[in-house]
């Protein structure tokens, strides 16, 4: 009896030590489905077609193309390789400017032959209906049928998830935006960082220590969206003043928030480091002379660059992966930043604000999988990065 | 270590440069102590004047520009709790097989490896994950099940962490005096290592609540309501919570003029629990540790 209750708490127990694994399996498989399924959908909003005189040569248009001919920024069929004619274009809702509610019928059951008879018409148009409304034997061509490809996607440079005819989906502006704040909230973290580690490891008394940690973990403890409360009360005007921007809500705001909130952990795991270099070693280097401020930063931070490297990248991952502030305080406009006081958006910030919108299943939610499969992958490296840093550091010491 | 500050026969452009560099150090770590102060204290400041009996116990009115937030206190609560009854189990026996019982090796490096990734994990993947998994395919729904669940994998690293660590710090004399008197593995974990390792498995629960009780982006998709008054009345109900509220209230509020109050009032309730729990791990810390000496 005693014996398989033992056998039993064990099983459990390993049972338990997978769970973490189990759950990152999970987590790669559950998001790379939905994300992948955005290459599946097709370029034109599901169950529309595009209609198109048979005379037009162009029979394929990337999405870019057809949301630059919708948006009436491209006016002429030779900007997309056709001839040099007009383009005309046709929505649903311009139906009622064309064809009296007679010529359509009451429940509109002729409007797909008389949109048909119009395209035939006319060369230079084009129309956005859905697919089922065009009668089989019209006189018209229907554009080619494409899926999004992942150049379109890793490429593109524009992110217009609810554009019709054709969302795009180009995730460069998000992905420099990400890139813009992370890599400012680390340049300003990085020397309160360093020097509060070397300060509180080396310099500071106990009592001061015994105060300055607690700041820190405190400092690590506030919610982020209580930074982002914070940034958005106080920071963002503040910038706004100070630089008189037309909107204080920047690249700037953001990072200012993540370097507070990067702070802890670059401090707390550099701080570590720092301790654990050998006594011996800095013993040895004031015995031959050095003052403390030189055995600091010739015999200890060496010494311990990779612990603060750790830190380092630890930080980093935790400005990649934030949301909320960032949300609040960023701007959230999708495009590519040229300057930090710009608003720009982050990767997590998109699926924050664009999630809840999206329907379930259609693209615009699937690509929002696939940004958070981008995310994934990007501070899963960052963890690599970390664990090869500490592993070549305990070969090292030992 | 008792050093002189300058070592004799320093030339005095060292002794100068030593000053500067401590000086530098001493200004950005004040620095950081008053960003921290500026925080609190803006929120202590213009928060303190908002809280009220009525504020704590009342559901928001008005289309949340009057009334209080307590469903959204509730809310939070609940979600601490269940993500609780989630992580701790698991995590705790998770850190124990960790410690206790799987053998040194590849099995022990993958699932840190395993458990330091899923830490960084990024939240708002948590929220997508616990989306797809808990709300649609499992067809929970947005509820406080699905809330509860996805915020327990979020705090799971956290508490391996510290359960493997508070154990690892038993020195092994001690489970060896405990098998030679004749007990068994399970006996020696259960009567000996857990009660010596249970005050800082205990800190380290309490911190990985107070994490939970400020998150936001994991609940966004998969539990947190826009306006819920009444009290949840089953795990599969939606419920409200402080940081998705004030979230809601500081960005996308109907009547700015008369949400900020309540936004700066909720601030301040969400900083008060953090402090709690920060306060209590503390305190907790250092009590145990003089019983142990």
């Amino acid at each position: 009896m005693k014996r398989i209750l033992e056998k039993a708490v064990k099983w459990l127990l390993t049972a338990s030590g997978f769970v973490t694994s189990v759950v990152i399996l999970l987590i790669i498989g559950f998001l790379f489905t939905e994300g992948a399924g955005l290459f599946r959908e097709p370029v034109v909003e599901e169950g529309y077609v595009l209609v198109l005189n048979k005379e037009n040569p162009v029979s394929a248009m990337t999405a870019a193309e057809i949301k630059a001919v919708f948006d009436e920024d491209v006016v002429n069929w030779k900007d997309l390789g056709g001839p040099d004619m007009a383009i005309e274009t046709f929505r649903l809702e311009d139906v009622d400017e064309y064809f009296s509610a007679e010529e359509l019928g009451p429940q509109y059951e002729n409007a797909g032959g008389a949109i048909a008879g119009l395209v035939e018409s006319r060369p230079g148009m084009v129309a956005f209906v859905p697919g089922s409304m065009i009668p089989e034997d019209a006189g018209v061509k229907l554009a080619e049928d494409r899926n999004i490809s992942p150049g379109e996607v890793f490429g593109g440079r524009e992110w217009f998830p609810t554009a019709t005819p054709a969302p795009l989906f180009g995730i460069l502006p998000l992905l420099a935006g990400t890139v813009w704040v992370s890599l400012f909230a680390i340049i300003f973290a990085l020397p309160f960082g360093i020097s509060i580690a070397v300060y509180m490891s080396e310099v500071a008394s106990e009592k001061v220590r015994g105060f300055l940690k607690p700041v820190i973990e405190l400092l690590n403890g506030i919610p982020s969206v209580v930074y982002g409360f914070f940034g958005l009360i106080v920071i963002v005007p503040m910038l706004q003043q100070v630089f008189g921007l037309p909107v204080g809500e920047s690249g700037l705001a953001g990072s200012i928030v993540l370097a507070i909130m990067a702070l802890p952990t670059i401090v707390t795991v550099a701080e570590d480091a720092m301790r654990n270099c050998p006594r011996t070693l800095r013993e040895a280097s004031l015995a031959l002379g050095a003052t403390k401020w030189q055995t600091i930063y010739k015999v200890v931070i060496p010494s311990s660059m990779s612990g603060i490297a750790s830190g380092v990248v630890l930080g980093i991952g935790r400005a990649v992966g934030e949301t909320m502030a960032v949300l609040m305080v960023t701007g959230n406009a999708a495009v590519i930043p040229s300057s930090i006081l710009e608003p720009l958006r982050t990767i997590p910030a998109t699926i924050a604000a664009e999630l809840g919108e999206a329907p379930a299943g259609g693209a615009h939610y699937q690509s929002l999988f696939l940004l958070g499969v981008i995310l994934f992958f990007i501070t899963f490296l960052i963890n690599m990065c970390v664990e090869y840093i500490s592993a070549r550091n305990r070969a090292k010491n030992s | 270590m008792n050093i002189p500050p300058y070592p004799a026969g320093h030339s005095a452009r060292k002794r100068r440069s030593q000053t500067i560099a401590f000086i530098v150090f001493r200004v950005l770590s004040l620095l950081i102590v008053l960003v921290l102060f500026a925080i609190l204290g803006f929120i202590i400041y213009k928060g303190a004047g908002v809280i009220s009996w009525d504020f704590l116990t009342k559901a928001p009115e008005d289309g949340m520009t009057s009334g209080g937030i307590f469903p959204a206190i509730v809310g939070t609560l609940l979600l601490m709790l269940g993500s609780a009854i989630v992580a701790f189990p698991v995590g705790i026996m998770s850190g124990i097989y960790m410690n206790e019982y799987a053998s040194r090796g590849w099995v022990v490096k993958f699932i840190r490896l395993m458990t330091n990734n899923l830490s960084g994990v990024p939240s708002i993947v948590f929220g997508l994950f616990g989306m797809a998994l808990f709300v649609k395919y499992l067809g929970f729904g947005d509820s406080i099940l699905a809330g509860s669940l996805t915020l327990g994998l979020l705090s799971l690293p956290l508490v391996i962490r510290t359960t493997e660590e508070a154990l690892k710090d038993i020195p092994d004399g001690i489970r060896e005096g405990s098998l030679a008197l004749g007990a068994t593995k399970l006996q020696t974990i259960w009567k000996v290592v857990l009660p010596m390792g249970m005050p800082r498995i205990i800190t380290g629960l309490i911190l990985s609540l107070g994490r939970v009780s400020g998150e936001t982006a994991p609940i966004l998709f998969t539990c947190a309501a826009y306006f819920f008054p009444q009290l949840p009345s089953s795990v599969f109900d939606q419920c409200m919570a402080l940081p998705y509220h004030l979230y809601v209230i500081s960005t996308s509020g109907t009547d700015i003029e008369a949400q900020q109050p309540i936004a700066y009032g909720t601030a301040l309730v969400l900083i008060v629990i953090v402090l709690i729990i920060n306060l209590a791990a503390g305190f907790l810390r250092k009590h145990f540790e003089k019983r142990l000496r």
